[in-house]
């Protein structure tokens, strides 16, 4: 180590002193950076809180948000600091050495303990906010480990397809709609599927997504509490019209909702006989909608 | 430590450079790779035509992928022939003992089209030959936010406008993995350690001479039809696409070729052609890195290829292995693509970190610091990065029950991370710092890419995943780290090894417009990026909420100008090697690294005259009284052992 060529500003005196001050600015500009972002940006924080879950991806954005400004204001402050302090001036001969030093045990350690906790508390709240509200709205797979307490709930099949979202309703004799309605304050289940390629069915505001893959049933639960409308967005692209693969749906009354379904029910009584069995899943067919992918000779076609 | 001192390696290059005979055009190059690849292709095309006669045709492409496929592997193979680089490795398996030739001298531009062994000229190769590839990509991207001007008027029709999309996100993720590895790991990492030479140049000239034909078939999709699937290319829906989905299958496959050939090169030179005294202790940050990076592609691309080539069984050979009707399922190209396609972004940032750690002690007179842990974090990032690969699938319906395990591997991802930040920030503590262009763009990689890093937490929590999976969220949260991060790390590497490529010198005002044009535009492109995805617009899509208008234009109008410090990089650049010329100093930047001391810039074909010893660390910049870095320092009148030239 060679003292000799260190001027005052670089010693470690000098430094030890500044670092209190920088903590200090971080805990404060934290603390209101933090603050903001909780209480200011939170509550209008998507995607809104028109089901449980929904309102539960609010909570994590919100509180992962507010853990933000303390990481960016850290590394902010400390680059930021060095490069102002430190940067070559005029006169100064830009090649002498700087302080040597290669390391640091206490800074490394601490560096390490304190991102592993983090890391570790974040893994446990992703798990306790995925686990508790009944998978978080996310697609589950046929056998859905984490559920809603109920057994009372409304069935609604997602059939997707090149381009667009078709609903069956198993409870209402297995009819098939293009639009969609739910009841407030109801758990609902959907079961994803998809009839061609993998689809992705993105209910933005009621918290729920879930790949439609053919043949499989992905199901994901989501509680109403809001009364509104809601998009359906494709999100996994499925081929050229992926971009216009969307509806909008709506949460309405319970009674409203029993009447649009009672009425839909009887409207397509017709067409209901002619659908294939209400199922899971549905083997796709040379004579469906798919993209002509699957060959004449299909052994499944005719099922 | 293996170093070898007969005749053979003295040169700099091994024995058999390809070519020899002939003269003037038909002297193997770059010409005559063409006109192979064209009768290849003919010769291909026209016997999968014939034997496939009244084959079942895949439904609705209206063409023969057999007779595709065989076209395109005629092409492959006629363009390795003509490009003479069969000769060798035939002439060798017949018993023969092909002519040891010297490398070739060459002077002037014409070896650059040629096949060549010496790992300087494929280091130049490999620049420029990303350079063009990433602006072709780069102007497919302006296509993309032109269409995304307006929510409803559309410019392309959608299936162009999903092509082009497609195009994009696989010319850059295929080659951009070889951003770093190919022009500065080829051309640099051999001089860093001592060597005279690279393990197997022909591999190393292989894995170059792929990515020419590789980036001419994927953009031939272009006129069959293109693909739809994006670059992650999610079956079935790659199954049923016509037959530009097979230039999908085989420019991605020739670039994982090209890969592997030039990461086990890359491995083997850095274990066994250090120079004695070039202890693992010493190693450059850049070489652990490397290192790291080498072994991640070979672990990690073969996944890619068997994936695609059970795709292109799929397609061709009516298999149904990804097919679920049939005992097939999509869920195993989903799992094949992301066990290599995690691992690549890894590919991606794991060079980008190397050239900051490498770099920021130059410009900070300073040891870097924490040298074991930066490169504990290189091998952090490389092993973990096996074990995370689900989280691209939380929403897919397989296995639940995995969810919380897979978050956990992710968000442990940033332990290694953090690393590197560690590292940048104590190199920087109590430093001597100097805002040259390089460093800037050494800095800009640590500004961007905390944002990346800090959205990788939203992304890989598993409830928030559901509201940004597959959106624009995730769009930018990866554009943050690869653009932001080993991007603009290669920028500031041209700037950076520039003099010792070529023997001049970059202006340093034009180099900070192109740092500060590009990094403000970088940032105002794709930060507004979050809010859009949050806000609930889904990836890969033409048609949008017209509330998102408005950030949509802020964002093209920004990607126009992003585009424009680019340009402005690439006119600058060239006119300044081409034009200008004006001569480097010896060490400009007073770096202590090897390399610089080689005796002229750029360095001549056999490295350096003799093996040095190394005598120290690279990085003692804060010890005046430290030896040198190696014997050769003082031959060479680098007298100074700080690197002052
Ligand atoms: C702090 C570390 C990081 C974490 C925790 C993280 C996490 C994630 C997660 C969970 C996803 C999946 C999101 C989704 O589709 O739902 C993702 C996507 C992605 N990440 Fe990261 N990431 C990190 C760093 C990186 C780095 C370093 C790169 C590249 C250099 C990268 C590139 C990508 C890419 C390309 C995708 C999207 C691929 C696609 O769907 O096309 N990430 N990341
Ligand atoms: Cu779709
Ligand atoms: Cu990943």
């Amino acid at each position: 180590m060679s003292q000799n060529v260190l001027d005052d500003s670089r010693s470690v005196e000098a430094t030890k002193k500044v670092i209190p001050k920088l903590i200090a600015i971080w805990i404060v500009t934290s603390l209101i950076g933090s603050l903001l972002v909780w209480f200011v940006l939170g509550p209008h924080l998507p995607p809104g809180t028109m089901t449980d879950q929904a309102a539960g991806a609010q909570f994590d954005i919100r509180f992962v948000s507010t853990l933000v400004p303390p990481v960016l204001f850290f590394i902010w402050i400390f680059f930021g600091y060095s490069l102002i302090k430190w940067r070559v001036k005029p006169g100064e001969d830009p090649l002498a050495p700087a302080a040597d030093f290669r390391g640091n045990s206490k800074t490394q350690g601490a560096w390490y303990i304190i991102t592993t906790v983090l890391v570790l508390f974040l893994a446990a709240f992703g798990t306790y906010f995925l686990v508790v509200p009944a998978g978080a709205g996310g697609g589950e797979g046929p056998n859905p480990i984490w559920t809603p307490g109920t057994k009372n709930m409304l069935q609604v099949q997602v059939i997707a397809q090149q381009w667009r979202f078709t609903y069956r309703w198993p409870q209402f004799g297995g009819m098939e709609t293009t639009s969609i309605y739910l009841p407030v304050n109801t758990e609902i289940q959907f079961n994803v599927t998809s009839l061609d390629v993998i689809h992705d069915f993105w209910a933005y505001q009621l918290g729920v997504k879930a790949d439609a893959n053919p043949d499989v049933n992905n199901v994901a639960f989501t509680k109403t509490q809001q009364l509104g409308r809601f998009t359906v967005r494709c999100d996994e692209l499925c081929g050229v019209w992926h971009g216009a693969m969307y509806n909008y749906g709506y949460v309405v009354s319970q009674a409203q909702f029993q009447q649009w379904a009672t009425q839909m029910e009887a409207q397509n009584a017709a067409v209901t006989k002619l659908l294939p069995k209400y199922s899971t899943t549905y083997t796709p067919s040379y004579a469906g909608n798919g993209g002509g992918y699957y060959p004449p000779q299909d052994p499944n076609a005719n099922l | 430590m293996a170093i070898d001192y007969s005749k053979a390696t003295g040169t700099g290059s091994s024995s058999g450079a390809p070519g020899g005979g002939g003269g003037g055009l038909l002297k193997p190059s770059i010409i005559t790779g063409i006109i192979g690849g064209v009768i290849g292709w003919l010769l291909g095309h026209w016997i999968g035509n014939s034997f496939t006669q009244g084959y079942q045709q895949v439904q609705g492409s209206g063409s023969n992928d057999i007779a595709e496929f065989l076209g395109y592997i005629g092409m492959i193979i006629g363009w390795f022939a003509g490009l003479g680089a069969l000769s060798y490795p035939i002439k060798k398996m017949f018993g023969a003992e092909p002519e040891t030739e010297e490398p070739v001298t060459e002077k002037g531009w014409t070896k650059y089209f040629r096949y060549t062994l010496d790992h300087k000229t494929v280091g130049v190769q490999y620049l420029f030959g990303m350079l063009i590839y990433f602006f072709t990509a780069g102007l497919l991207a302006l296509a993309i936010r032109t269409e995304l001007l307006s929510p409803t008027y559309h410019i392309w029709s959608p299936d162009t406008y999903i092509e082009i999309v497609g195009e994009h996100g696989t010319m850059m993720m295929m080659m951009m993995t070889s951003v770093v590895l190919g022009p500065f790991g080829n051309y640099v990492v051999p001089l860093m350690i001592g060597s005279k030479r690279v393990a197997f140049p022909r591999l190393e000239a292989l894995s170059f001479w792929f990515t020419p034909i590789s980036y001419f078939i994927l953009l031939s999709g272009l006129w069959q039809g293109g693909f739809q699937s994006g670059w992650t290319g999610y079956a079935p829906l790659s199954v049923q696409q016509g037959v530009g989905q097979d230039t999908y299958i085989l420019g991605f496959g020739l670039q994982g070729l090209s890969m592997v050939c030039a990461s086990t090169n890359i491995v083997a030179t850095i274990i066994n052609y250090r120079a004695p005294g070039m202890s693992w202790s010493r190693l450059p940050v850049m070489g652990w890195s490397m290192l790291s990076l080498g072994f991640t592609m070979i672990l990690s691309i073969p996944v890619l290829i068997d994936g695609l080539y059970v795709l292109a069984l799929d397609r061709t050979a009516q298999t149904s292995l990804l097919y679920s009707g049939h005992g097939g399922s999509s869920f195993l190209w989903e799992n094949l693509f992301w066990f290599f396609g995690h691992p690549e972004v890894y590919l991606l940032a794991i060079p980008g970190f190397g050239l900051v750690a490498e770099i920021i002690p130059v410009f900070a007179r300073k040891p870097v610091f924490a040298y074991k842990t930066s490169a504990a974090g290189f091998i952090g990032l490389a092993i973990l990065s096996f074990f995370v690969w689900q989280h691209h699938l939380f929403q897919s319906g397989m296995n639940p029950d995995m969810r919380p395990l897979f978050m956990l591997t992710t968000e442990l991802i940033s332990i290694p991370t953090g690393f590197i930040y560690l590292v940048g920030m104590g190199t920087l503590w109590r430093a001597r710092i100097r805002l040259t262009t390089p460093m800037l763009f050494m800095l800009g990689v640590y500004f961007n890419f905390l944002f990346g890093g800090l959205t990788g937490v939203y992304v890989s929590d598993v409830p928030i995943n559901v509201t940004v999976h597959g959106s624009f969220f995730v769009m930018a949260h990866f554009h943050y780290t690869i653009m932001g991060g080993v991007i603009f790390a290669f920028f500031g590497a041209i700037y950076y090894w520039t003099p010792l490529v070529t023997g001049y010198q970059l202006s340093e005002k034009l180099g900070k417009i192109h740092f500060w044009t590009m990094i403000v535009f970088f940032n105002s492109t794709f930060l507004p990026l979050f809010a859009v995805g949050l806000l609930g617009m889904p990836r890969r899509v033409f048609e949008y909420a017209h509330r998102l208008q408005f950030l949509n234009q802020w964002v093209s109008v920004s990607a126009y100008l992003l585009g424009a410090s680019l340009l402005f990089f690439a006119v600058t650049f060239i006119w300044q090697i081409a034009v200008t010329r004006k001569p480097t100093v010896r060490n400009p930047w007073g770096s202590r690294s090897l390399e610089w001391f080689v005796e002229s810039y750029p360095p001549p074909a056999y490295n350096f005259k003799r093996v040095p010893v190394v005598l120290s660390w690279p990085y003692e910049y804060g010890d005046p009284n430290a030896l040198p870095v190696a014997d050769i320092v003082n031959e060479t009148k680098d007298l100074d052992p700080v690197g002052r030239a």
